[in-house]
């Protein structure tokens, strides 16, 4: 058992979960994940790592409100525990001395953007950091990142914070920054991810992706989690989640991630991401 | 019967032998086919008290019985069938378990046709002797007894195991330790322990409980588990090497193969590992009660023919659905066990043989929606023996299917042998170990079961523990007494 250490909802539907789980945190790193499950008889799902903290033994996830399972963590509280949660699973995000680099987060890939530009900036990167949200009461940790980004950059969907529009930004961002871009990392959404990478390919920018398809185990052993990337079927938690963003099938990802959509309606009836566009979804006003 | 056995006294046995040769191999009462195909309950029943005395009382008593030898762990078959014969059920538990950790779940799943009652006197033509029905009476007859006994276990040396993987091998290894005295942990990636025999084999066919009463008696003997933990990921081997004084992998064989052909990645195209996990582990069946989604599917192709493409037919059709079952070479060559093939088909699953699939077909929406495949034939014998099938020209032909589950074979996952420098992994991505005492190629680390054999059987895997457990034992006790 994991015990929760803390969990609140840090932006409308986005929870922060503070879980005590010392061997993870132990051996986290930038870009690797976690597999929870909320109560004995749930389904097992993946989270980044938004955080964790080695010394008192807890890893954080920011968590996207999207179905049976996000709501049952979102409803979970301090001092109660969670049957699972285990890893630190899949690989670390590549971590150099790049140059520049530019770090994209949106909704949950907010928080786990967090970690990389840390680690980019510990490594005397360059770290421009791009906050994508539908409105700006949707931003968070602006002020954990700005210790580790040499810029913070907001887009969001309704103008009402930095960029209007969406990661189709991208490229007017980059050639004002004025500098020669190495490096573009994004996490957040499969459309987010899709959209982030259309466009940067035509700037020629290697572009790295944290990619989320359906998982069960996280180890290797299901297959669920098959992606194609470069003409070739790799298992995302075991050869990923970090891919080339150029290479990847993303019209099969998309499709892929939508297998239990109708049977996921059943147990509860909210969408997930791709029903309505993760990028439209009407946040839980209170 | 003890007098049987000297010398001398042969006038004795052979008319003994002439007034007991009994020809009817017991049947073992099933569920009948409409109920079971619509429930998630054990198939086989078991033996009566009655049944399982009579079926013992038509062993031989061969004086060198070959059933024996045709054991991996070698149990001492004649005696443990004498003490069914006898009425004494609590001494034939004991001369199981002396080699078997696990009979409720060997006397289940092992192929027997291959092993103990494929040799037995008592040929096929004259009803060989069950021994895995009897093995599983005894194992459940105890079961069902009101104390467990618990074994005295000798004080604790002070020396500590981990083991990596809580299926049959790392079972097997645990026990056998921790009753020498020794500390032993297990450490589980998923949240349950039992290895395949939780997530892959199906509730009807080995009823969950059981496996969960074996891991309970052996919490009770002691032994530490620690489930949600990924060795390789949440620690490497190295590091638990500095804190205990070896360790046993037994992670099995999970990685599962694909074929590499068109639409594989269709939705609807399921690794059999996917499937059953679901169903198994995350109680898929009982969706919606619990939280794991299935897809309600009409008509569903397995691709395989063992053990693993029976259990995701049978799966298949409980859950409602048309189920096929593809394979290339023919029933002959089918690799499950006898009776789960016979169950199979009686439950009304089809078998299309020398069929072998080339292409998956989507619809608009990525899902599939049917199969392509080659007729074969059967040519020349291969090194395994078996006859090689060959496409037959010109034989393409599409079938419609929504689901296509893949069974067509599992590998050791690479995930422990990349992260442990100096493990020796063979060709097949299997750890190399001594075959006699399960050492690895990495000072004080042992391996043992599909991790080293590849997909093998649950009996191989507890073998490999034991002689594994052995090593490990005398390697403790050759290091000075800890105070
Ligand atoms: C490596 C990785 C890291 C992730 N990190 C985060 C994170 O930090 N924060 C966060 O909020 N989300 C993250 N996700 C996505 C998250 O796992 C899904 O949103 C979650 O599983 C949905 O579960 P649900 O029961 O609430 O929704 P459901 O009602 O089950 O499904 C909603 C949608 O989520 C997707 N989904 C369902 N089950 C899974 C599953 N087992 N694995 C992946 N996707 C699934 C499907 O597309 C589905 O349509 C990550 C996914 C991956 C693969
Ligand atoms: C569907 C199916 C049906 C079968 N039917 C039969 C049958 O009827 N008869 C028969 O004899 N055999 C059968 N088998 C084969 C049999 O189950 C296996 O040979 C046997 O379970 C192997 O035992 P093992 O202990 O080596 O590995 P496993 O049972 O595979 O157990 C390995 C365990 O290690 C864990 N693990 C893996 N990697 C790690 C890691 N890095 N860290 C921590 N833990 C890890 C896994 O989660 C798993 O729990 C079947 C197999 C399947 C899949
Ligand atoms: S363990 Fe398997 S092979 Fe050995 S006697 Fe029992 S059923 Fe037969
Ligand atoms: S070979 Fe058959 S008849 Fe002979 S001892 Fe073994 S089970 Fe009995
Ligand atoms: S999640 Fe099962 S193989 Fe990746």
């Amino acid at each position: 058992m994991f015990k929760l250490i803390d969990n609140y909802m840090i932006v409308p539907n986005i929870h922060l979960l503070t879980v005590e789980a010392p061997n993870v945190a132990r051996e986290a790193r930038p870009g690797q994940f976690v597999i929870v499950r909320a109560d004995n008889e749930g389904e097992r799902i993946p989270l980044s790592l938004s955080d964790w903290d080695a010394e008192k033994g807890t890893v954080t996830m920011a968590v996207m409100n999207v179905g049976k399972t996000t709501s049952r963590l979102a409803e979970l509280e301090a001092g109660t525990s969670m049957p699972t949660v285990v890893g630190p699973l899949g690989n670390p995000s590549e971590i150099d001395e790049f140059g520049s680099v530019l770090c994209v987060g949106g909704c949950y890939g907010i928080g786990s953007i967090y970690p990389i530009a840390r680690a980019l900036k510990e490594k005397n990167n360059k770290v421009f950091t791009v906050l994508e949200a539908r409105s700006s009461y949707l931003m968070y940790w602006e002020e954990k990142l700005r210790g580790f980004s040499d810029k913070i950059i907001y887009i969001s969907r309704d103008g009402t914070h930095g960029y209007r529009g969406h990661v189709n930004q991208l490229p007017d961002i980059i050639e004002s920054l004025g500098v020669p871009i190495d490096r573009v990392i994004i996490n957040g959404c499969t459309l987010l991810l899709k959209k982030a990478s259309d466009a940067t390919r035509p700037l020629g920018i290697k572009t790295i992706v944290s990619l989320n398809p359906i998982m069960i185990d996280g180890t290797g052993m299901c297959g669920v989690c098959r992606v194609t990337v470069g003409s070739k079927t790799r298992f995302a938690c075991v050869d990923g989640p970090d891919f080339d963003a150029h290479e990847v099938d993303w019209d099969e990802l998309l499709q892929r991630r939508k297998s239990y959509m109708s049977e996921e309606a059943k147990p509860l009836r909210t969408s997930g991401c791709e029903k309505r566009g993760c990028l439209t979804t009407q946040p839980v006003v209170r | 019967m003890a007098e049987d056995k000297t010398p001398g006294k042969k006038p004795a046995k052979k008319a003994k032998a002439r007034k007991k040769l009994d020809l009817d191999r017991r049947d073992i009462p099933k569920q009948p086919v409409e109920a079971r195909v619509r429930n998630f309950d054990e198939v086989a029943l078991g033996y009566s008290a009655e049944t399982a005395i009579e079926e013992a009382k038509r062993c031989l008593v061969c004086k060198k019985p070959k059933c024996i030898g045709s054991c991996p762990v070698e149990i001492d078959i004649t005696g443990f069938i004498e003490c069914i014969a006898q009425g004494d059920f609590a001494e034939g538990v004991r001369i199981l378990k002396e080699k078997n950790l696990l009979p409720a779940i060997c006397g289940r799943v092992c192929p027997q046709e291959d092993q103990c009652e494929g040799v037995c006197a008592l040929t096929k033509k004259k009803g060989e002797i069950a021994i895995g029905r009897l093995e599983r009476f005894l194992a459940d007859w105890e079961a069902e007894q009101p104390d467990i006994e618990i074994p005295v276990i000798p004080p604790p040396t002070g020396r500590r195991v981990a083991v990596v993987g809580g299926g049959p091998a790392g079972l097997t290894v645990a026990g056998d330790l921790i009753r020498q005295g020794h500390g032993v942990t297990i450490f589980e990636a998923l949240h349950e322990m039992g290895g395949v025999l939780i997530y892959g084999i199906p509730e009807f066919r080995l009823p969950k409980r059981i496996v969960k009463r074996e891991v309970d008696y052996l919490e009770k003997l002691g032994v530490e588990m620690v489930t949600d933990f990924v060795v390789g990921k949440t620690r490497t081997i190295d590091s638990m090497l500095e804190e205990y004084d070896a360790v046993f992998i037994g992670s099995g064989a999970g990685l599962p193969w694909f074929m590499d052909i068109p639409g594989e990645n269709l939705n609807g195209v399921y690794s059999a590992n996917e499937y059953l996990t679901r169903m198994n582990l995350m109680k898929g069946y009982k969706f919606p009660d619990s939280g794991t989604p299935i897809v309600k599917h009409k008509k569903v192709a397995v691709i395989g023919g063992g053990n693993v493409a029976m259990d995701c037919a049978r799966t298949a059709l409980r859950l409602g659905a048309e189920s096929h079952i593809i394979y290339r070479r023919s029933r002959e060559e089918l690799p499950a066990r006898l009776e789960e093939i016979e169950n199979t088909e009686e439950e009304g699953v089809t078998f299309q043989f020398l069929t072998l699939p080339i292409r998956y077909i989507g619809n608009d929406n990525g899902w599939v929606e049917a199969m392509e495949c080659l007729r074969m034939e059967l040519g020349e014998p291969d090194q395994s023996g078996r006859r090689r099938p060959v496409p037959i020209e010109g034989s393409e032909t599409i079938i419609p299917f929504d689901a296509i589950i893949c069974a067509i074979g599992n590998s050791p996952n690479p995930l422990i042998a990349k992260t442990t420098p100096g493990l020796e992994i063979g060709r097949r991505g299997n750890i190399v170990t001594d075959e006699e005492t399960g050492k690895t190629t990495k000072d004080r680390v042992w391996a043992g079961g599909d991790v080293a054999t590849g997909a093998a059987t649950v009996i191989l895997a507890m073998g490999a523990g034991r002689k594994a457990a052995r090593s490990i034992h005398e390697y403790l006790g050759s290091l000075p007494v800890k105070s």
